[in-house]
C-alpha cells in the first residue's frame, strides 16, 4: 500500500518537468526522424512513406557536402582560436594590471551583443570601398578586397566575427576558474624559482582542463548552432562558400519548403550534436577528473 | 651565529580609510638551528611578517637579512628559503612524489637525485607508500606532511610555516606538533613559525615573539613569557586560563583590589596599577584572604577551574581534583607573594618597592 503511494508520489513530482520535456524536446525529435522517411506533402498530395528516399537525396546532394565541409572547417578555424584567445585574455585580465574592470568589460562586449547586431557592426568593417578595413588597407596601399562578396575569404570573414564574439565569453569561464585557484600555489612555485611560464604549463593549464573541456564542448555545438550572422551577412553565398549546415536545413525548410528533405538533414546535425553531447559524458567527464 | 635579522621592517597597506599598518618598525633577529613562533592574534601582523621574510610581501622601509645577505628586495626564490602554507598548497592534479619534487624539477636536477632524494624524504615523513597517490586521496594530516616534504627536500637552511596545524583536528595536531619539532632538531633547520595558538608556541618553541598591532610585544623564551610577561598584554594572552588582572585601588592603608575593603596587597603608590597572579598559584585559605565568591565551578579532571569574582574584577583559580565549593560559595584567596606580578597603570611591567618576594601575601 504504502508502495505504491510512494509510487504515485513520485511520478507526480518528476510528472511537470517529463511532460514539458517529451511534449517539446523528445516528440519532435521522434516526430522529425518519422518524417524524414515521408515525402512532403504538396497541396491535395498527402505525405506518403518513401523509406530512405530522403537520405538518398542527402548523400548525392553536393550542396549538403558543401555546407557539411564549410561547418567542418568553420569549427576547426574558430574553437582552436577563440579558446587559446579566451585563455590568453583572461590570464591577463586576472593579473595585478591598471584598469582590470574595464578591461574585463570590454573583452566581454561583444558576448553580450546580440549576433545579429554583431554581424551588423562587422558588415561596417567588411563593407566594400568604403568600410573600415578597406579604408585601412587602401591607405596602406594595399590592393582591395571584398571580403564577403568573394568566394575565397568569405567564410574566414565569417570565422573572425565568431572569434571576436566567443572569445570574450569563454573568457569569463576561465576567468571564473582562475579566481577560484588558491593564490597561495602561484606562490608555493614563487618560492621554488618556477617561472611563470613554467607555472602555467605545468600548474595552471592542467587545473583549467575541465573549463577547457566544457568551452570545447559548447564550442563544437555553437559551431553548429549560430547562423544568425550568416543570415545577415552572406546568406550562405557567394556560391554557397558559407552555407553552414543549420542554415541549409533552414532554406531547404523554410525558403524551398521542402519539409521532409530538412527533416533528413535534420537528423544529421542532430546526430552530429548527439556524438558530442555523448563524448563529453563519456570520454571527457572521465578523463579530467584528477582528485 | 643570526640566521634572519630584521631591522626596522614596516609595511603597511592602504585601505578605503588610510594607510594601515600591518607591520609597524619590527626588529629581532632569530639564531640558526632554532624554532621561533611569530605568536599573536588575528590580525596582528605574524603572517605579514612571514610574508616579508619570505619576500611575497616587499617591506615598506627597514632590511631583512638572511645568513647574513641583504635580501630585502630579493624575489622568493633567491632567498634559499622553504615553505609551508597554512592551506598546504599542494597542486591537486600531480602526485605527492610529484608536488614534493616540484622544486627539485623547476631547477632541472637529474632524475637519479630526484629519485634519491624523494626515497630519502619519503621515508623520513613516512610516505614511502603514497608517493604514487593524489593529494585528494590523502587525510589531512598526510597532505601536511607532503607539504613538509616538499619544503625539507630542497634543504634550505631557513623554513618558513604558516599556521601549518590549523586545519587538523586536535589529536593530531599535537601528533605533528612533535613531528615537526623533531624534523627541525634533526635537520637542524632554522624555523619560522606562525600561530595564533599559545600552546603550539609554548609546546614547540626556542624563541617566542608576541606580537599585537603590528609591534612586539615580548620576545623571548616560552619561560620568560609565562613567568615574567613584559606587560598585562602578554599576561592575558599566555597561559590557559590567562593571568588574573586586578584592577587595584587606594585602600587608604595601602593598594586593595578595586571594589573590596582589603587587604592591602601591595604599596598605596601601586593603586591605579593591575595586580598579576596565575590562577594555579592562588590557593583557597581558611585565614584572612582576599574575599571572593564563587560563580561558577568547570572540572577539567585533573583539576577544576573556580570563576570567582572579588570586588569589581572576576578572576580564575586552578585547585586539584574536583572541589565541593559550587555557584554562591564565599571563599578566602591567598597566594604567595613570588606568584605575584605587578603591571603600573601603563600596563608595563614594574617592580613595586617595599615588599619581598618569597613571603606569602595577603596577611
Amino acid at each position: 500500500m504504502t508502495r505504491t503511494r510512494e509510487w504515485i508520489y513520485a511520478w507526480l513530482l518528476i510528472a511537470p518537468a517529463m511532460i514539458l520535456l517529451v511534449l517539446f524536446t523528445h516528440y519532435p525529435a521522434v516526430a522529425n526522424l518519422w518524417h524524414s522517411f515521408l515525402s512532403t506533402p504538396k497541396g491535395s498530395r498527402p505525405a506518403v512513406w518513401v523509406g530512405a528516399d530522403n537520405y538518398v537525396q542527402l548523400v548525392e546532394d553536393p550542396i549538403f557536402w558543401q555546407a557539411l565541409q564549410n561547418n567542418l572547417w568553420y569549427a576547426l578555424g574558430t574553437i582552436p582560436v577563440s579558446i587559446a584567445i579566451a585563455l590568453l585574455m583572461a590570464v591577463w585580465v586576472h593579473g595585478k594590471i591598471a584598469g582590470r574592470g574595464l578591461l574585463r568589460l570590454a573583452y566581454f562586449t561583444p558576448t553580450m551583443l546580440p549576433m545579429i547586431a554583431v554581424a551588423n557592426i562587422w558588415m561596417f568593417f567588411y563593407t566594400p570601398e568604403y568600410g573600415l578595413l578597406e579604408q585601412v588597407t587602401k591607405g596602406l596601399g594595399f590592393a582591395s578586397h571584398n571580403w564577403l562578396g568573394s568566394k575565397s575569404p568569405a567564410l574566414a570573414s565569417l570565422m573572425v566575427v565568431t572569434v571576436w564574439k566567443e572569445a570574450g565569453f569563454f573568457m569569463i569561464f576561465y576567468l571564473a576558474a582562475l579566481q577560484s585557484m588558491s593564490p597561495s600555489l602561484a606562490e608555493a612555485a614563487a618560492i621554488e624559482g618556477a617561472s611563470r611560464w613554467y607555472f602555467f604549463r605545468r600548474i595552471t593549464f592542467p587545473l583549467l582542463m575541465p573549463v577547457t573541456l566544457f568551452v570545447l564542448v559548447n564550442a563544437v555545438i555553437n559551431a553548429f548552432r549560430l547562423v544568425d550572422h550568416i543570415v545577415v551577412m552572406t546568406r550562405g553565398g557567394p556560391d554557397n562558400a558559407t552555407a553552414l549546415l543549420l542554415y541549409y536545413i533552414y532554406e531547404i525548410g523554410f525558403r524551398f519548403w521542402d519539409s521532409a528533405y530538412a527533416a533528413a538533414l535534420t537528423m544529421v546535425l542532430l546526430a552530429i550534436l548527439g556524438l558530442t553531447a555523448l563524448f563529453q559524458f563519456f570520454v571527457l567527464e572521465r578523463r579530467t577528473h584528477y582528485q | 651565529m643570526s640566521a634572519i635579522v630584521v631591522e626596522g621592517a614596516s609595511k603597511h597597506w592602504t585601505t578605503g580609510d588610510g594607510k594601515v599598518r600591518a607591520v609597524d618598525r619590527l626588529s629581532f633577529s632569530l639564531d640558526a638551528g632554532t624554532l621561533n613562533v611569530l605568536l599573536g592574534p588575528s590580525g596582528c601582523g605574524k603572517s605579514t611578517t612571514l610574508r616579508l621574510i619570505a619576500g611575497l610581501e616587499i617591506a615598506d622601509e627597514g632590511t631583512i637579512r638572511i645568513d647574513g645577505r641583504d635580501v630585502t628586495r630579493l624575489p622568493p626564490s633567491q632567498r634559499n628559503i622553504s615553505m609551508v602554507f597554512q592551506s598546504y598548497a599542494l597542486f591537486p592534479h600531480l602526485s605527492v612524489g610529484e608536488n614534493i619534487l616540484f622544486g627539485l624539477r623547476v631547477r632541472k636536477v637529474a632524475q637519479d637525485e630526484c629519485e634519491r632524494r624523494l626515497g630519502q624524504t619519503a621515508e623520513l615523513l613516512g610516505l614511502s607508500a603514497l608517493v604514487n597517490r593524489k593529494p585528494g586521496q590523502l587525510s589531512g594530516g598526510q597532505q601536511q606532511r607532503v607539504a613538509l616534504g616538499r619544503a625539507i627536500i630542497a634543504q634550505t637552511p631557513v623554513c618558513l610555516m604558516d599556521e601549518p596545524l590549523s586545519n587538523l583536528d586536535a589529536q593530531l595536531r599535537a601528533e605533528m606538533r612533535q613531528e615537526i619539532r623533531a624534523l627541525q632538531r634533526k635537520l637542524g633547520i632554522t624555523m619560522v613559525y606562525v600561530t595564533h595558538d599559545q600552546v603550539e608556541a609554548m609546546s614547540m618553541a626556542d624563541r617566542v615573539i608576541l606580537l599585537n598591532g603590528g609591534r612586539i610585544e615580548q620576545n623571548g623564551a616560552p619561560v620568560d613569557l609565562y613567568e615574567t610577561p613584559a606587560n598585562a598584554f602578554v599576561a592575558r594572552f599566555i597561559g590557559t586560563p590567562p593571568m588574573n588582572l586586578l584592577p587595584l585601588v587606594d585602600g587608604g592603608a595601602g593598594a586593595v583590589v578595586d571594589g573590596t575593603n582589603g587587604p592591602v596587597v601591595l604599596p598605596p603608590e601601586c593603586a591605579g596599577g593591575q595586580l598579576g597572579v596565575r590562577p594555579e598559584h592562588v590557593r583557597i585559605t581558611r585565614g584572612q584572604g582576599l574575599f571572593a565568591t564563587v560563580e561558577g565551578v568547570e572540572y577539567l579532571g585533573g583539576d577544576s577551574l573556580l570563576a570567582c569574582r572579588a570586588g569589581r574584577s572576576a578572576l580564575a583559580v586552578r585547585v586539584a581534583g574536583s572541589t565541593a565549593l559550587a555557584r554562591g560559595d564565599s571563599v578566602s584567596l591567598e597566594w604567595p607573594g613570588g606568584a605575584q606580578h605587578y603591571f603600573g597603570p601603563d600596563g608595563a611591567r614594574a617592580a613595586p618597592a617595599g615588599r619581598t618576594s618569597g613571603e606569602t601575601m595577603l596577611a
